[in-house]
């Protein structure tokens, strides 16, 4: 049986990084630009595990941890937010939040 | 081996700070229920006895140089500069926030804490020499800072701040991390020290694959700071933000930013200045003309220091596109002299925007010299240091700067910074004038008489930034010392 190369790993990592990237410049939705930014931290996570495997050191995979720790206590903060910005305005279109201009 | 091993005595002195830090923030919350709210100002002269604790764990710290936990930390010149630096900051910071959160009806020690969070994490990034370690503490810092910024829950403008801050600055921090990952894989480590001789090594990653996890910090890093082109959420954060929480913003995390900017880039991916230095050039020329010439447009005032933070930071780089340790040495010295004028300039604005915040446009500031003679002259001081007039420590924050940009043959960056400087004195002039030449506006009138901790939230940084101004060689010989990073 055949590996799967690492390269590959490295690409879909990449790709779900881009996708990320675009789901928080294109979409309009609070929730869903808040999930593109989950969606970037954990196709870093695959970077870090693809490169500790590599590599053969389990450093990577401790990283990994503290990414989602992190990633746990920004949701955490962000949801809070979120729901902040909904009572206030009830809408959680990202162009209606914008009443600051000059 | 034992943990005994690991971790020993120098190790948590050189993390000192840090702890003190964290401690008292635990500490603060735990009080809450049991201190009656209303009625003391308990929780911010305890934090304030926290902030001079952690002073003087810095200086326990440096009086042990060197790295902790196996080269995780490392307790230099730098670290200790740039860790005074944040909680000075801390410090100008609470003391505003007495008036302030009595006005709002907001006393609550979540707000003491989570500051306290937001240095100890900055203290981390000062000192942090891994990759890892600068990643956690600025996440430590950030989301502390995204609740401060929505500190006001029915403020509308206060949550706008605190979710475009959240939005952005996670936005960054994942760049920032994909970066970290990619110099993970290309060189096995993340010890900047590491890093570093791997990459100049027999066996080092392409220079293409290293330059593009060098892009995607820069990303990461230039939204910390502010820089442009990634400039786009200072303006709206800092005008919504409570106005304390606005100084601290501009000035802590991103003296902090600039630390672990200056830490990675001329330590670790020195090597590779060639490639990254014109990048920083452009970006400290945009960050320069878009910041002033977008405050030209301003009418309200945190807006408009919004925007002149965004030209401060620009400045800030064209000392780090000198790439020498005369550069980092003036960038040091500006981020202090800054981190003190702009804290002040905020506590002014906040005492006089009143209950809700009304007040805040070029207009409020009308006669505010024949009403308040004591805080207009403490803000034209800060005001004067902006435009970098002499006797102000803005003006030798400028002047080692361009002289440092000069030595390293950047000619044109510093006669177009030059120009920028002339452009910027405009808006600030205007203010000036607002309040020495006009009839008295209603905000002027209504403006409450100074309390003492105000005064001495602006007193404080005004003699700051007249002793940078008169005698800059105490702190620029500091720096010159600590600037030769460890590499």
């Amino acid at each position: 049986m055949s590996e799967v190369p690492i390269s590959w790993f490295l690409t879909l990592s990449a790709v779900l990084f881009a996708l990320g990237v675009a789901g928080f410049l294109f979409r309009r939705s609070i929730i869903t630009v808040f999930m593109s930014i989950e969606l970037m931290l954990n196709a870093v996570n695959l970077s870090f595990v693809t490169f500790s495997y590599q590599l053969k050191s389990v450093n990577g995979h401790l990283f990994t941890f503290f990414v989602m720790v992190v990633a746990a206590a920004e949701a955490a903060v962000g949801l809070a937010i979120i729901l902040t910005v909904f009572k206030n305005r009830s809408t959680l279109n990202i162009d209606d939040v914008d009443s600051m201009k000059n | 081996m034992p943990v005994s091993s690991f971790i020993n005595t120098g190790d948590l002195v050189r993390f000192l700070p840090e702890i003190i830090l964290s401690v008292f923030g635990t500490l603060l919350m735990v009080l809450d229920p049991i201190v009656n709210r209303r009625s003391s100002s308990v929780f911010g002269n305890l934090t304030l006895v926290a902030l001079i604790a952690a002073l003087f764990g810095t200086a326990a710290a440096y009086s042990q140089p060197g790295t902790a936990f196996g080269g995780m930390l490392i307790v230099d010149g730098f670290a200790t500069f740039f860790r005074v630096l944040v909680i000075v900051v801390g410090i100008l910071t609470t003391l505003p926030s007495y008036g302030f959160l009595k006005r709002q009806d907001a006393e609550t020690s979540e707000y003491h804490a989570l500051l306290l969070y937001s240095i100890a994490g900055q203290c981390l990034m000062a000192s942090a020499n891994d990759l890892i370690m600068i990643f956690i503490g600025l996440e430590i810092s950030s989301i502390a800072s995204y609740v401060l910024a929505g500190y006001l829950r029915d403020d509308k403008r206060a949550n706008e701040a605190a979710l475009k801050y959240f939005l952005l600055g996670s936005f960054a921090t994942a760049f920032f991390l994909y970066g970290v990952a990619l110099i993970y894989g290309g060189t096995g480590t993340v010890n900047l020290s590491m890093v570093r001789s791997a990459i100049t090594g027999p066996n080092a990653p392409s220079p293409v694959f290293v330059g593009v996890a060098a892009a995607l910090m820069f990303v990461g890093l230039g939204f910390k700071v502010s820089a442009s082109p990634f400039q786009m959420w200072a303006p709206d954060v800092y005008q919504g933000a409570p106005t304390p929480v606005t100084a601290f913003l501009s000035a802590g995390p991103k003296a902090a930013a600039f630390a672990i900017f200056l830490r990675i880039f001329m330590t670790a991916l020195e090597p590779l200045g060639v490639g990254w230095q014109p990048l920083v050039w452009i970006s400290a020329l945009a960050s320069m003309t878009i910041g002033n010439f977008a405050a030209l447009l301003q009418s309200n005032v945190k807006r408009l220091l919004a925007y002149s933070s965004v030209a401060h930071a620009g400045y800030v780089l064209v000392a780090f596109t000198a790439r020498s340790d005369t550069g980092t040495a003036a960038a040091m010295f500006y981020l202090a002299a800054y981190a003190l004028m702009n804290i002040g300039a905020f506590a002014v604005v906040s005492h006089l925007s009143g209950k809700g915040e009304g007040y805040q446009s070029l207009d409020d500031f009308a006669g505010l010299g024949q009403k308040q003679p004591l805080t207009a002259a403490m803000l034209s001081i800060f005001l004067l240091s902006f435009i970098g007039v002499p006797l102000t420590g803005g003006f030798f924050g400028k002047f080692y700067i361009f002289k440092a940009a000069l030595e390293s043959h950047l000619v044109w960056l510093t006669v177009l910074g030059l120009l920028n400087s002339a452009v910027a004195a405009y808006y600030y002039l205007r203010i000036l004038v607002m309040m020495y030449m006009h009839e008295p506006s209603e905000a002027a009138s209504k403006a409450e008489p100074l309390s003492p901790s105000l005064s001495a939230a602006l007193i404080l940084p005004a003699i700051g930034t007249l002793v940078l101004g008169i005698f800059p060689g105490w702190v620029l010989n500091f720096a010159d010392k600590s600037a030769g990073l460890v590499k």
